[in-house]
Protein backbone atom coordinates (compact mmCIF):
# COMPACT_ATOMS: atom_id res chain seq x y z
CA UNK A 1 0.00 0.00 0.00
CA UNK A 2 2.76 2.50 0.96
CA UNK A 3 5.84 1.87 -0.74
CA UNK A 4 8.01 4.95 -0.21
CA UNK A 5 10.75 5.51 1.73
CA UNK A 6 9.88 7.37 4.71
CA UNK A 7 12.07 10.25 5.53
CA UNK A 8 11.34 13.71 7.62
CA UNK A 9 11.91 15.23 4.35
CA UNK A 10 8.77 13.75 2.87
CA UNK A 11 7.27 17.11 5.32
CA UNK A 12 9.25 19.16 3.01
CA UNK A 13 8.04 17.13 -0.29
CA UNK A 14 4.35 17.73 1.04
CA UNK A 15 4.60 21.97 1.53
CA UNK A 16 6.11 21.71 -2.30
CA UNK A 17 2.98 18.90 -3.22
CA UNK A 18 0.56 21.52 -1.67
CA UNK A 19 2.17 24.45 -3.42
CA UNK A 20 2.04 22.91 -7.26
CA UNK A 21 -1.04 21.00 -6.76
CA UNK A 22 -3.25 24.17 -4.72
CA UNK A 23 -5.94 24.49 -6.91
CA UNK A 24 -6.51 20.41 -6.93
CA UNK A 25 -6.38 20.62 -3.31
CA UNK A 26 -9.03 22.95 -2.70
CA UNK A 27 -10.98 21.74 -5.03
CA UNK A 28 -10.75 18.48 -2.55
CA UNK A 29 -10.81 20.66 0.49
CA UNK A 30 -14.64 21.62 -0.96
CA UNK A 31 -15.54 18.13 -1.94
CA UNK A 32 -14.43 17.50 2.03
CA UNK A 33 -16.60 20.25 3.74
CA UNK A 34 -19.82 19.63 1.26
CA UNK A 35 -19.92 16.41 2.32
CA UNK A 36 -19.20 17.58 6.18
CA UNK A 37 -21.55 20.24 6.39
CA UNK A 38 -24.14 18.51 4.98
CA UNK A 39 -24.22 15.54 7.01
CA UNK A 40 -24.03 17.90 10.28
CA UNK A 41 -26.32 19.81 8.98
CA UNK A 42 -29.13 17.53 8.31
CA UNK A 43 -27.27 16.39 11.90
CA UNK A 44 -28.58 18.98 13.56
CA UNK A 45 -31.59 19.12 11.91
CA UNK A 46 -33.04 15.90 13.06
CA UNK A 47 -30.71 15.94 16.84
CA UNK A 48 -30.93 19.22 18.07
CA UNK A 49 -34.91 19.34 18.09
CA UNK A 50 -35.63 16.32 19.61
CA UNK A 51 -32.25 16.81 22.05
CA UNK A 52 -33.84 20.44 23.42
CA UNK A 53 -38.06 18.93 23.75
CA UNK A 54 -36.63 16.04 25.89
CA UNK A 55 -34.21 18.18 27.88
CA UNK A 56 -37.15 20.77 28.66
CA UNK A 57 -39.63 17.81 29.09
CA UNK A 58 -36.86 16.04 31.39
CA UNK A 59 -37.87 12.87 29.92
CA UNK A 60 -35.90 10.78 27.59
CA UNK A 61 -32.80 10.38 30.07
CA UNK A 62 -32.35 6.73 29.13
CA UNK A 63 -32.71 7.73 25.43
CA UNK A 64 -29.96 10.61 25.94
CA UNK A 65 -27.39 8.09 27.60
CA UNK A 66 -27.96 5.07 24.76
CA UNK A 67 -27.91 7.18 22.17
CA UNK A 68 -24.37 8.63 23.73
CA UNK A 69 -22.94 5.03 24.70
CA UNK A 70 -23.82 3.84 20.97
CA UNK A 71 -22.26 6.61 19.33
CA UNK A 72 -19.20 5.99 21.30
CA UNK A 73 -19.40 1.93 20.57
CA UNK A 74 -19.83 2.51 16.65
CA UNK A 75 -16.52 2.69 14.84
CA UNK A 76 -17.02 5.12 12.22
CA UNK A 77 -15.28 2.01 9.58
CA UNK A 78 -17.90 -0.61 10.56
CA UNK A 79 -20.30 2.16 10.11
CA UNK A 80 -19.57 3.72 6.45
CA UNK A 81 -18.84 -0.31 5.38
CA UNK A 82 -22.24 -0.90 6.54
CA UNK A 83 -23.67 2.35 4.60
CA UNK A 84 -21.50 0.78 1.92
CA UNK A 85 -23.39 -2.81 1.95
CA UNK A 86 -27.04 -1.34 2.65
CA UNK A 87 -26.99 1.93 0.05
CA UNK A 88 -24.65 1.20 -2.13
CA UNK A 89 -21.43 3.78 -3.32
CA UNK A 90 -22.13 7.19 -3.55
CA UNK A 91 -22.78 10.72 -2.13
CA UNK A 92 -25.40 9.44 0.53
CA UNK A 93 -24.14 6.44 1.55
CA UNK A 94 -21.68 8.14 3.01
CA UNK A 95 -23.59 11.35 4.51
CA UNK A 96 -26.28 8.88 5.70
CA UNK A 97 -22.85 7.18 8.04
CA UNK A 98 -21.74 10.73 8.86
CA UNK A 99 -25.04 11.73 10.45
CA UNK A 100 -25.55 8.32 12.61
CA UNK A 101 -21.85 9.76 13.70
CA UNK A 102 -22.61 13.32 14.13
CA UNK A 103 -25.82 12.68 16.02
CA UNK A 104 -25.14 11.57 19.70
CA UNK A 105 -22.94 14.25 20.65
CA UNK A 106 -25.57 17.03 19.64
CA UNK A 107 -28.82 15.17 20.90
CA UNK A 108 -26.97 14.40 24.07
CA UNK A 109 -25.10 17.77 24.89
CA UNK A 110 -28.63 19.68 24.14
CA UNK A 111 -30.23 17.41 26.48
CA UNK A 112 -28.07 17.67 29.20
CA UNK A 113 -27.69 21.54 28.51
CA UNK A 114 -31.21 21.73 28.69
CA UNK A 115 -32.07 19.64 31.52
CA UNK A 116 -29.57 20.69 34.01
CA UNK A 117 -30.67 24.29 33.33
CA UNK A 118 -31.26 26.23 36.81
CA UNK A 119 -34.50 24.69 38.14
CA UNK A 120 -35.20 27.64 40.30
CA UNK A 121 -34.64 29.97 37.01
CA UNK A 122 -37.33 27.80 35.47
CA UNK A 123 -39.38 28.07 38.16
CA UNK A 124 -39.41 31.48 38.38
CA UNK A 125 -39.92 32.11 34.35
CA UNK A 126 -42.91 30.16 34.88
CA UNK A 127 -44.20 31.85 38.36
CA UNK A 128 -44.01 34.94 35.81
CA UNK A 129 -46.21 33.54 33.25
CA UNK A 130 -43.77 32.87 30.44
CA UNK A 131 -45.19 30.55 28.39
CA UNK A 132 -43.19 26.76 27.64
CA UNK A 133 -41.60 27.98 24.79
CA UNK A 134 -40.62 31.10 26.35
CA UNK A 135 -39.25 29.49 28.80
CA UNK A 136 -37.00 27.13 26.51
CA UNK A 137 -35.84 30.58 24.44
CA UNK A 138 -35.01 32.87 26.84
CA UNK A 139 -34.43 30.93 29.94
CA UNK A 140 -32.88 27.30 29.40
CA UNK A 141 -31.45 27.57 25.90
CA UNK A 142 -29.02 30.66 27.14
CA UNK A 143 -28.46 29.43 30.19
CA UNK A 144 -27.65 25.78 28.09
CA UNK A 145 -25.85 27.46 25.35
CA UNK A 146 -22.30 26.71 26.03
CA UNK A 147 -22.93 23.04 26.45
CA UNK A 148 -24.80 23.14 23.13
CA UNK A 149 -22.61 24.87 21.27
CA UNK A 150 -19.59 22.44 22.49
CA UNK A 151 -21.72 19.11 21.32
CA UNK A 152 -21.63 21.14 17.63
CA UNK A 153 -18.01 21.47 18.07
CA UNK A 154 -17.74 18.02 19.06
CA UNK A 155 -19.52 16.97 16.24
CA UNK A 156 -18.11 18.63 13.85
CA UNK A 157 -14.04 17.76 14.76
CA UNK A 158 -15.86 13.92 13.84
CA UNK A 159 -17.24 14.91 10.85
CA UNK A 160 -14.21 16.22 9.70
CA UNK A 161 -12.26 13.35 10.83
CA UNK A 162 -14.36 10.95 9.65
CA UNK A 163 -15.19 12.27 6.18
CA UNK A 164 -11.93 11.31 5.42
CA UNK A 165 -12.09 7.35 5.77
CA UNK A 166 -15.44 7.82 3.75
CA UNK A 167 -12.97 7.57 0.77
CA UNK A 168 -12.52 3.77 0.81
CA UNK A 169 -16.90 4.06 -0.38
CA UNK A 170 -15.91 6.04 -3.07
CA UNK A 171 -17.13 9.63 -1.31
CA UNK A 172 -14.29 12.03 -2.65
CA UNK A 173 -12.81 14.89 -1.04
CA UNK A 174 -9.34 14.61 1.04
CA UNK A 175 -9.66 11.05 2.16
CA UNK A 176 -9.08 10.42 -1.37
CA UNK A 177 -5.50 11.38 -1.65
CA UNK A 178 -4.88 10.32 1.96
CA UNK A 179 -5.87 6.47 0.62
CA UNK A 180 -4.91 6.58 -2.76
CA UNK A 181 -0.46 6.92 -2.17
CA UNK A 182 -0.38 5.05 -5.90
CA UNK A 183 -1.48 8.23 -7.49
CA UNK A 184 -0.37 11.05 -5.22
CA UNK A 185 2.82 9.31 -3.70
CA UNK A 186 3.63 10.01 -0.18
CA UNK A 187 4.08 13.77 -0.36
CA UNK A 188 0.59 13.40 -1.68
CA UNK A 189 -0.76 11.54 1.40
CA UNK A 190 1.02 13.68 3.57
CA UNK A 191 -0.34 16.92 2.18
CA UNK A 192 -3.65 15.84 2.46
CA UNK A 193 -3.07 14.87 6.18
CA UNK A 194 -2.23 17.94 6.60
CA UNK A 195 -5.26 19.85 4.72
CA UNK A 196 -7.79 17.47 7.30
CA UNK A 197 -5.83 18.77 10.24
CA UNK A 198 -5.98 22.32 9.16
CA UNK A 199 -9.62 21.86 8.58
CA UNK A 200 -10.49 20.43 11.36
CA UNK A 201 -8.76 22.57 13.64
CA UNK A 202 -10.39 25.98 11.60
CA UNK A 203 -13.57 24.33 12.88
CA UNK A 204 -12.52 23.77 16.18
CA UNK A 205 -11.36 26.65 16.70
CA UNK A 206 -14.17 29.16 14.87
CA UNK A 207 -16.49 26.95 16.97
CA UNK A 208 -14.45 27.76 19.80
CA UNK A 209 -14.63 31.50 19.22
CA UNK A 210 -18.51 30.97 19.21
CA UNK A 211 -18.73 29.14 22.76
CA UNK A 212 -16.66 31.70 24.08
CA UNK A 213 -19.07 34.22 22.83
CA UNK A 214 -22.00 32.41 24.39
CA UNK A 215 -20.16 31.38 27.12
CA UNK A 216 -21.43 33.68 30.45
CA UNK A 217 -18.39 35.86 31.99
CA UNK A 218 -17.59 35.05 35.29
CA UNK A 219 -17.41 37.90 37.95
CA UNK A 220 -19.36 40.11 35.37
CA UNK A 221 -23.05 41.36 35.27
CA UNK A 222 -23.98 42.44 31.96
CA UNK B 1 -8.04 -35.32 -13.05
CA UNK B 2 -4.20 -34.34 -13.63
CA UNK B 3 -2.94 -35.03 -9.83
CA UNK B 4 0.07 -32.97 -9.18
CA UNK B 5 0.80 -31.75 -12.67
CA UNK B 6 1.86 -28.20 -12.62
CA UNK B 7 1.02 -25.30 -11.11
CA UNK B 8 -2.18 -25.76 -8.84
CA UNK B 9 -4.80 -22.62 -10.12
CA UNK B 10 -6.86 -21.79 -7.02
CA UNK B 11 -10.57 -22.06 -8.09
CA UNK B 12 -12.38 -19.11 -6.61
CA UNK B 13 -15.48 -20.61 -7.16
CA UNK B 14 -15.67 -22.94 -4.54
CA UNK B 15 -18.14 -21.04 -2.16
CA UNK B 16 -21.23 -21.85 -0.93
CA UNK B 17 -24.10 -20.68 -3.59
CA UNK B 18 -25.23 -18.10 -0.63
CA UNK B 19 -21.11 -16.47 -0.17
CA UNK B 20 -21.46 -17.10 -4.66
CA UNK B 21 -24.31 -14.58 -4.76
CA UNK B 22 -22.85 -12.27 -1.94
CA UNK B 23 -25.99 -13.34 0.48
CA UNK B 24 -26.62 -11.13 3.81
CA UNK B 25 -25.32 -13.46 5.92
CA UNK B 26 -23.38 -16.42 5.26
CA UNK B 27 -23.27 -18.46 8.35
CA UNK B 28 -21.32 -21.71 6.85
CA UNK B 29 -18.39 -18.94 5.82
CA UNK B 30 -18.72 -17.90 8.96
CA UNK B 31 -18.30 -20.93 10.41
CA UNK B 32 -15.79 -21.87 8.25
CA UNK B 33 -13.32 -18.49 8.73
CA UNK B 34 -14.10 -17.81 12.45
CA UNK B 35 -10.92 -19.37 13.22
CA UNK B 36 -8.12 -18.51 9.95
CA UNK B 37 -9.84 -14.49 10.29
CA UNK B 38 -12.49 -13.79 12.61
CA UNK B 39 -10.52 -14.82 16.15
CA UNK B 40 -6.94 -13.68 15.37
CA UNK B 41 -8.48 -10.60 14.12
CA UNK B 42 -10.67 -9.85 17.26
CA UNK B 43 -8.04 -10.75 19.64
CA UNK B 44 -4.97 -8.62 17.91
CA UNK B 45 -8.19 -5.75 18.53
CA UNK B 46 -8.12 -6.49 22.34
CA UNK B 47 -4.63 -6.56 22.25
CA UNK B 48 -4.34 -3.41 20.15
CA UNK B 49 -6.48 -1.21 22.21
CA UNK B 50 -5.26 -3.22 26.06
CA UNK B 51 -1.36 -1.50 25.39
CA UNK B 52 -2.86 1.49 24.18
CA UNK B 53 -5.61 2.41 27.23
CA UNK B 54 -2.88 0.72 29.55
CA UNK B 55 -0.06 3.20 28.31
CA UNK B 56 -2.57 6.19 28.17
CA UNK B 57 -3.49 5.45 31.40
CA UNK B 58 -0.06 5.42 32.54
CA UNK B 59 0.62 8.64 30.74
CA UNK B 60 -2.37 10.70 31.78
CA UNK B 61 -1.77 9.84 35.40
CA UNK B 62 1.54 11.18 35.61
CA UNK B 63 0.24 14.54 33.49
CA UNK B 64 -2.39 14.71 35.77
CA UNK B 65 -0.48 14.54 38.90
CA UNK B 66 1.96 17.40 37.35
CA UNK B 67 -1.61 19.28 35.86
CA UNK B 68 -3.56 18.75 39.69
CA UNK B 69 -0.14 20.64 41.67
CA UNK B 70 0.19 23.58 38.89
CA UNK B 71 -2.66 25.33 37.02
CA UNK B 72 -0.10 26.61 34.95
CA UNK B 73 0.88 23.08 33.43
CA UNK B 74 -2.99 22.23 33.11
CA UNK B 75 -3.58 24.91 30.76
CA UNK B 76 -1.08 23.98 28.02
CA UNK B 77 -1.49 19.98 28.84
CA UNK B 78 -5.16 21.01 27.92
CA UNK B 79 -4.53 22.77 25.06
CA UNK B 80 -1.86 20.33 23.51
CA UNK B 81 -4.23 17.30 24.25
CA UNK B 82 -7.23 19.50 22.60
CA UNK B 83 -5.08 20.13 19.40
CA UNK B 84 -4.17 16.26 19.27
CA UNK B 85 -7.79 15.27 19.23
CA UNK B 86 -8.50 17.31 16.18
CA UNK B 87 -6.32 15.16 14.39
CA UNK B 88 -8.19 12.83 12.11
CA UNK B 89 -7.32 9.31 13.07
CA UNK B 90 -6.32 8.24 9.39
CA UNK B 91 -4.17 11.40 9.03
CA UNK B 92 -2.62 11.09 12.12
CA UNK B 93 -1.51 7.16 11.10
CA UNK B 94 -0.19 8.68 7.91
CA UNK B 95 1.48 11.62 9.39
CA UNK B 96 3.56 9.29 11.86
CA UNK B 97 4.63 6.62 8.85
CA UNK B 98 7.40 8.89 7.99
CA UNK B 99 9.07 8.49 11.40
CA UNK B 100 7.61 5.04 12.46
CA UNK B 101 7.23 3.18 9.56
CA UNK B 102 4.02 0.47 8.83
CA UNK B 103 3.80 -0.67 12.89
CA UNK B 104 2.50 -1.81 15.55
CA UNK B 105 4.34 1.40 17.29
CA UNK B 106 3.08 3.72 15.00
CA UNK B 107 -0.92 2.68 15.56
CA UNK B 108 -0.51 2.49 19.11
CA UNK B 109 1.27 6.60 19.46
CA UNK B 110 -1.94 7.21 17.91
CA UNK B 111 -4.04 5.33 19.83
CA UNK B 112 -2.47 6.75 22.90
CA UNK B 113 -2.35 10.03 21.87
CA UNK B 114 -6.46 9.56 21.62
CA UNK B 115 -6.59 8.38 25.10
CA UNK B 116 -4.57 11.14 26.58
CA UNK B 117 -7.57 13.82 26.25
CA UNK B 118 -10.26 12.16 27.98
CA UNK B 119 -8.07 10.50 30.51
CA UNK B 120 -6.31 13.60 31.82
CA UNK B 121 -9.62 15.23 31.76
CA UNK B 122 -11.37 13.04 33.77
CA UNK B 123 -8.30 12.96 36.41
CA UNK B 124 -7.93 16.56 36.76
CA UNK B 125 -11.61 17.18 37.28
CA UNK B 126 -11.78 14.03 39.56
CA UNK B 127 -9.03 15.23 41.77
CA UNK B 128 -10.28 19.10 41.38
CA UNK B 129 -13.45 18.04 42.74
CA UNK B 130 -12.91 16.47 46.00
CA UNK B 131 -14.69 18.89 48.54
CA UNK B 132 -12.77 21.42 50.39
CA UNK B 133 -13.95 20.78 53.80
CA UNK B 134 -12.80 16.74 53.00
CA UNK B 135 -9.19 18.04 52.65
CA UNK B 136 -9.52 20.59 55.61
CA UNK B 137 -10.81 16.98 58.18
CA UNK B 138 -7.86 14.98 56.33
CA UNK B 139 -5.30 17.72 57.47
CA UNK B 140 -7.11 17.69 60.99
CA UNK B 141 -6.93 14.31 61.22
CA UNK B 142 -2.94 14.53 60.86
CA UNK B 143 -2.15 12.60 57.73
CA UNK B 144 0.43 13.88 55.63
CA UNK B 145 0.06 15.39 51.85
CA UNK B 146 0.76 11.72 50.34
CA UNK B 147 -1.47 9.88 52.92
CA UNK B 148 -4.00 12.31 52.25
CA UNK B 149 -3.59 11.90 48.20
CA UNK B 150 -3.67 7.87 48.46
CA UNK B 151 -6.28 7.34 50.83
CA UNK B 152 -8.80 10.43 50.49
CA UNK B 153 -8.10 12.19 47.11
CA UNK B 154 -8.00 9.45 44.94
CA UNK B 155 -10.29 7.17 46.02
CA UNK B 156 -12.90 10.30 45.30
CA UNK B 157 -11.74 11.28 42.15
CA UNK B 158 -12.10 7.42 40.99
CA UNK B 159 -15.32 7.32 39.64
CA UNK B 160 -14.26 10.16 37.39
CA UNK B 161 -11.57 8.48 36.28
CA UNK B 162 -13.30 4.52 36.09
CA UNK B 163 -15.94 7.38 33.64
CA UNK B 164 -12.74 8.70 31.72
CA UNK B 165 -11.46 5.11 31.27
CA UNK B 166 -14.39 3.54 30.19
CA UNK B 167 -15.19 6.37 26.99
CA UNK B 168 -11.42 6.10 26.08
CA UNK B 169 -11.04 2.30 25.96
CA UNK B 170 -14.55 1.95 23.84
CA UNK B 171 -13.06 4.92 21.67
CA UNK B 172 -9.76 3.07 21.43
CA UNK B 173 -11.77 0.09 20.20
CA UNK B 174 -13.48 2.17 17.71
CA UNK B 175 -10.36 4.42 16.50
CA UNK B 176 -8.51 0.96 16.59
CA UNK B 177 -10.51 -0.11 13.08
CA UNK B 178 -8.98 2.50 10.75
CA UNK B 179 -5.41 0.44 12.27
CA UNK B 180 -6.08 -1.93 9.70
CA UNK B 181 -5.34 0.80 6.77
CA UNK B 182 -1.29 0.65 8.26
CA UNK B 183 -1.17 -2.62 9.46
CA UNK B 184 -2.81 -5.71 8.73
CA UNK B 185 -4.11 -6.48 12.19
CA UNK B 186 -7.17 -5.80 14.27
CA UNK B 187 -10.97 -6.22 13.47
CA UNK B 188 -10.23 -3.35 10.80
CA UNK B 189 -8.65 -5.63 8.47
CA UNK B 190 -11.25 -8.28 7.38
CA UNK B 191 -13.50 -5.12 6.95
CA UNK B 192 -11.28 -3.37 4.88
CA UNK B 193 -10.44 -6.88 2.75
CA UNK B 194 -14.33 -7.18 2.39
CA UNK B 195 -14.09 -3.89 0.41
CA UNK B 196 -11.78 -4.63 -1.89
CA UNK B 197 -13.49 -8.22 -2.45
CA UNK B 198 -16.13 -6.73 -4.05
CA UNK B 199 -18.36 -5.44 -0.79
CA UNK B 200 -18.46 -9.26 0.77
CA UNK B 201 -21.65 -8.53 3.06
CA UNK B 202 -21.34 -11.59 5.42
CA UNK B 203 -17.57 -10.46 6.21
CA UNK B 204 -18.17 -7.00 6.52
CA UNK B 205 -21.31 -7.24 9.09
CA UNK B 206 -19.78 -10.07 11.49
CA UNK B 207 -16.46 -8.55 11.80
CA UNK B 208 -18.32 -4.93 12.65
CA UNK B 209 -20.59 -6.67 14.77
CA UNK B 210 -17.74 -7.80 16.55
CA UNK B 211 -16.28 -4.40 16.96
CA UNK B 212 -19.36 -3.41 17.89
CA UNK B 213 -20.35 -5.71 20.41
CA UNK B 214 -16.53 -5.89 22.29
CA UNK B 215 -16.75 -2.14 23.00
CA UNK B 216 -20.33 -2.60 24.18
CA UNK B 217 -18.85 -5.92 26.21
CA UNK B 218 -15.90 -3.38 27.48
CA UNK B 219 -18.03 -0.39 28.22
CA UNK B 220 -19.85 -2.79 30.67
CA UNK B 221 -17.43 -4.89 32.23
CA UNK B 222 -15.96 -1.61 32.81
CA UNK B 223 -18.96 0.20 34.88
CA UNK B 224 -19.34 -3.18 36.41
CA UNK B 225 -15.67 -3.34 37.91
CA UNK B 226 -16.09 -0.03 38.67
CA UNK B 227 -19.36 -0.47 40.67
CA UNK B 228 -17.51 -3.27 42.95
CA UNK B 229 -14.22 -0.93 43.57
CA UNK B 230 -16.40 2.10 44.68
CA UNK B 231 -19.28 0.83 46.58
CA UNK B 232 -19.28 3.81 48.09
CA UNK B 233 -20.53 5.37 45.25
CA UNK B 234 -23.53 3.90 44.94
CA UNK B 235 -26.17 5.73 46.01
Amino acid sequence: MIADAFTPHTFLDAFGFIHHHASFLLQKTGEHLELSLAALGIALVLALPLGLWLGHRHRGLFVALSVSSLGRALPSVVLIAFGLTILGVGFWNNTAALVVLAIPPILTNAYFAIAGADRDAVEAARGMGLTEQQILTRIELPLGLPLVVAGIRISAIFVIATATIAAIAGGGGLGEVIVNQASYGLAGVVAGSLCVSALAFIAAFSLSLILRAVSPRHGRVP
Amino acid sequence: MIVAAGPVIPNFGQGSPCERSNGWFCTDWLSAHWGDTLQPALVQHVWLTLIAVGIGFAIALGLALAGFRWRLVDAQIGALADFLYTIPSLALFQLLVPFTGLTVTTVEIALVSYTLLVLYRNMVEGLRGVPADVLESARGMGLTRMQTFVRVELPLASPAILAGLRIATVSTISVATVAAFIIPKGLGEPIFIALDQNLFKTEILAAGGLAVALALFADASLALVGRAATPWSRA
